[in-house]
């Protein structure tokens, strides 16, 4: 099955009850799939009028309790930045994917990372986290639905599945939980309509009032740190006694990883950092998978964004060099590999 | 001794920050005493936006979502499309509604999403202390038009109603105004018709309310309900543009 | 081990098609895989291609830059993946479309005219069929009864008669050698 198939149907049986989207290459696959199965499954599918509207569509259904979902790629979450702002400010949960591809601007259709500064940083404006998973197979795409789901629930905030179009576009195998019949009560804060019977509930991100938007804020802020404390995630891949370690994410991982296994067939002490999660970055993880490093090697198809969280994480004390292709050029294993060995010398 | 006047119970207890002879809380006044003769308060969820209205939340007795400025029909079509039992009316003014969320308000009204819309025209942005808005007349001076509405640079005031009509998906579109009291009573029958095509799943409702904004006019609240009657409704008349109900009932 | 194929010619020559075939093959005999096409303006009737990786371990990068197999089905397409397979690999061309001669010692060449073969045969558009039949047996990469499961798995009910048509392709390809 395609990524973005898989993505679709993942949602569907986690209890997603509507999709709203708006076509953009290369993740339209996702929204068609929607289009066919959605109204099947009792949920509602609608092709939005823009990104704007279709996350506004989201935000509204959220906003009475049920799951919802959108998806676009790059310059599409851009113009989706201010719904999500809003929903995180609202305390809204929803499901929101990524399907990168080359920008600024129109950019390119091919894939790309170029968005890890929006996604983990700057999603919109104002003091807020979206958490961010970063899956690397089709497999995990539907790990990360499910997983998504009930981090948006838990934590009441949107979550962000960032992928690329080399994820969305390619098939492989992949087995899907069963749907869920059970989903999380929500009417202790949904608008659904009170039925005469409580206080009418006010979905809201407007405070006036300055020392309570802070108190709010900081509330938020409280819950975040729980996350960072509780949710990182990471795969360490043949780093003990790794005197190099590649740090990359999602697809790049993939190339990543052959480029590693053949540097370690090769003798070269290579090992492969792979972030599961982008926001909470796994710091902990890091300085396990760095703890015999000399080096690190980001490698991204981007001009270089999430290598600043490496840096931080490990508080610069390992040097950290960079390879990386961007604008839709994906790297290859035997570029990294190269990568590899310039920095490490060859075999020890 | 009888009581022949008393807040409606959609409406909540509170004072609202509306200035003196604000057209708003008559138009909220009449939202709610809909709301309560057709006893479906319980199961209403409304819409405010960003502007003045923004602060119905804490006045409307319903479920409340706040949305993004301009977004209200778009989120309003979520909330309906996955509760289709409840009842959505979203409440904007004109710059949310006609300058911003001028793709929102067109879709959801060409989708026919069966919702209500109660759209606040005063010719302002009142919030932000009055500037130009879509709506504003030729030559009415704004602090963003400070020598009057040049339409060569600035162009003309849009016409909702008039523009909503022609979609198909639009079950009702009536411009109404709250300047005088036979008006008022005209605008709360519309308002009745809005929310029951709603009920009777007809498609979209819009109700252009004419309103008044004393302050952000320089006006005084009764001179306002001048102004109403004698600059506005002669640009924006008032009436039925469209009524499916009543079009296939007169064709039956 | 790993096999990594590029198949790449026209839009409408099934590319895409035979790659998705490939792919379902390596699930049925219980291997690893993937399949990535490249997408956008090429969909849209340019060229085309995709990747296929079939293997024992869990796969790394789906995006093949150097691969065991290519079957290139115009001009263009041989003359973009040529040079990137890899020594001792095994290369497949519709010669009746691709005009170009050989430039390579170092691999297993092949060139049977499936185009012609095709029409000839009444079976137009069935060209890609006959080059992964024939590549199959040069390969020796999955048998017959893997490739009809995988197509019957590729292929929806509604349009179960182009899997025979699919398969006696197929087999054509393989029998030209």
């Amino acid at each position: 099955m395609k990524g973005n198939e898989a993505l679709a149907e993942a949602a569907i049986r986690c209890g997603c009850k509507c999709f709203f989207g708006y076509p953009i290459t290369p993740q339209t696959e996702l929204s068609a799939y929607m289009a066919k199965r959605m109204e099947k499954s009792g949920g509602v599918f609608l092709q939005a009028e823009s990104e704007i509207a279709a996350i506004n569509m989201v935000l509204g259904a959220a906003s009475t309790g049920v799951r919802a979902m959108t998806s676009s790629s790059s310059p599409g979450v851009s113009l989706k930045a201010e719904g999500i702002s809003y929903m995180a400010g609202s305390d809204l949960p929803a499901v929101i994917i990524n399907v990168q591809r080359g920008g600024p601007g129109l950019g390119s259709i091919q894939p790309a990372q170029s968005d890890y500064f929006q996604a983990t940083k700057a999603m919109g404006h104002g003091d807020f986290h979206v958490m961010v998973l970063a899956p690397c197979s089709v497999q995990e795409m539907v790990d990360a639905v499910t997983l998504a789901f009930d981090k948006a629930d838990q934590y009441r905030m949107p979550v962000m599945i960032l992928a690329d179009g080399l994820l969305g576009q390619m098939m492989e195998p992949v087995t899907f939980p069963e749907a869920k019949t059970e989903l999380p009560d929500k009417s202790d804060w949904a608008a659904c309509g009170h039925k005469n019977g409580r206080k009418h509930h006010i979905i809201n991100s407007l405070f006036l009032d300055a020392p309570l938007l802070e108190a709010k804020v900081k509330e938020r802020y409280e819950r975040y740190k729980q996350i960072e404390e509780n949710e990182t995630d990471a795969e360490l891949y043949m780093c003990d006694g790794a005197e190099i370690v590649v740090a990359a994410y999602g697809a790049t991982a993939r190339v990543a990883k052959s480029a590693v296994t053949k540097a370690r067939a090769e003798g070269i002490k290579a090992g492969l950092f792979r972030p599961k999660t982008l926001w909470p970055f796994p710091v902990k993880e890091i300085n396990q998978a760095c703890k015999d490093a000399k080096c690190i090697l980001d490698v991204e198809m981007s001009m270089g964004q999430m290598i600043y969280d490496v840096k931080l994480a490990t508080e610069c004390r390992i040097p950290v060099e960079f390879y990386g292709r961007t604008g839709g050029v994906i790297p290859t294993p035997a570029e990294v590999y190269d990568e590899i060995k310039k920095l490490t010398g060859g075999a020890q | 001794m009888a009581v022949v006047f008393d807040r409606p119970n959609s409406l909540e207890d509170v004072s609202t920050h509306f200035c003196p002879g604000c057209g708003h809380g008559i138009v909220h006044r009449l939202v709610c005493e809909v709301l309560d003769e057709m006893g479906v308060i319980g199961d209403t969820i409304a819409v405010v936006p960003v502007g003045c209205s923004v602060m119905s939340y804490n006045y409307f007795g319903c479920d409340v979502i706040q949305a993004p400025h301009g977004r209200a029909p778009a989120v309003a079509t979520g909330a309906k499309r996955v509760n289709p039992d409840k009842v959505v009316f979203t409440y904007q003014g004109d710059g949310d509604l006609a300058a911003i969320g001028t793709a929102e308000t067109v879709h959801s009204g060409t989708r026919g999403e069966n919702i209500v819309i109660i759209f606040i025209n005063n010719t302002t942005y009142g919030m932000t202390g009055g500037q130009m808005a879509p709506t504003t007349l030729p030559g009415q001076v704004t602090q963003t038009t400070p020598f009057g509405r040049n339409t060569d640079t600035a162009g003309f005031p849009i016409r909702i109603c008039e523009m909503m009509s022609t979609l198909s998906g639009v079950a009702l579109a009536q411009r109404v105004a709250i300047d005088s009291v036979p008006h008022i009573r005209e605008a709360k029958k519309a308002i009745r018709k809005a929310f029951d095509n709603q009920v009777n799943k007809r498609g979209l409702s819009i109700v252009e309310v004419l309103s008044t904004c004393p302050t952000n006019w320089g006006l005084s609240p009764t001179a306002s309900m001048d102004f109403v009657r004698d600059k506005m409704i002669p640009y924006y008349p008032l009436g039925v543009y469209k009524d499916k109900t009543a079009d296939e009932e007169a064709a039956k | 081990m790993t096999t990594e194929i590029i198949l790449a010619g026209f839009g409408g020559q099934g590319i895409l098609f035979t790659g998705k075939v490939l792919a379902y093959c390596g699930l049925m005999a219980g291997k690893e895989l993937s399949w990535l096409p490249s997408y956008g303006p090429e969909m849209r009737g340019g060229t085309a291609n995709c990747s296929v990786c079939i293997s024992d371990e869990p796969i790394g990068s789906p995006l093949v830059a150097n691969p065991d197999i290519l079957i290139a089905m115009n001009g263009p397409s041989y003359n973009k993946f040529i040079g990137t397979v890899k020594p001792g690999g095994l290369v497949l061309v519709d010669s009746s479309i691709v005009d170009e001669a050989c430039t390579r010692d170092d691999i297993t060449y092949v060139a049977i005219p499936a185009t012609d073969m095709a029409s000839e045969s009444g079976m137009n558009g069935s060209a890609n069929m006959i080059l992964m039949g024939r590549m199959l047996v040069e390969s020796g990469l999955f048998d017959m009864d893997v490739v009809k499961k995988a197509m019957e798995k590729c292929i929806p009910p509604k349009r179960a008669n182009l899997i025979e048509v699919n398969m006696k392709a197929v087999q054509m390809g393989a029998a030209s050698k």
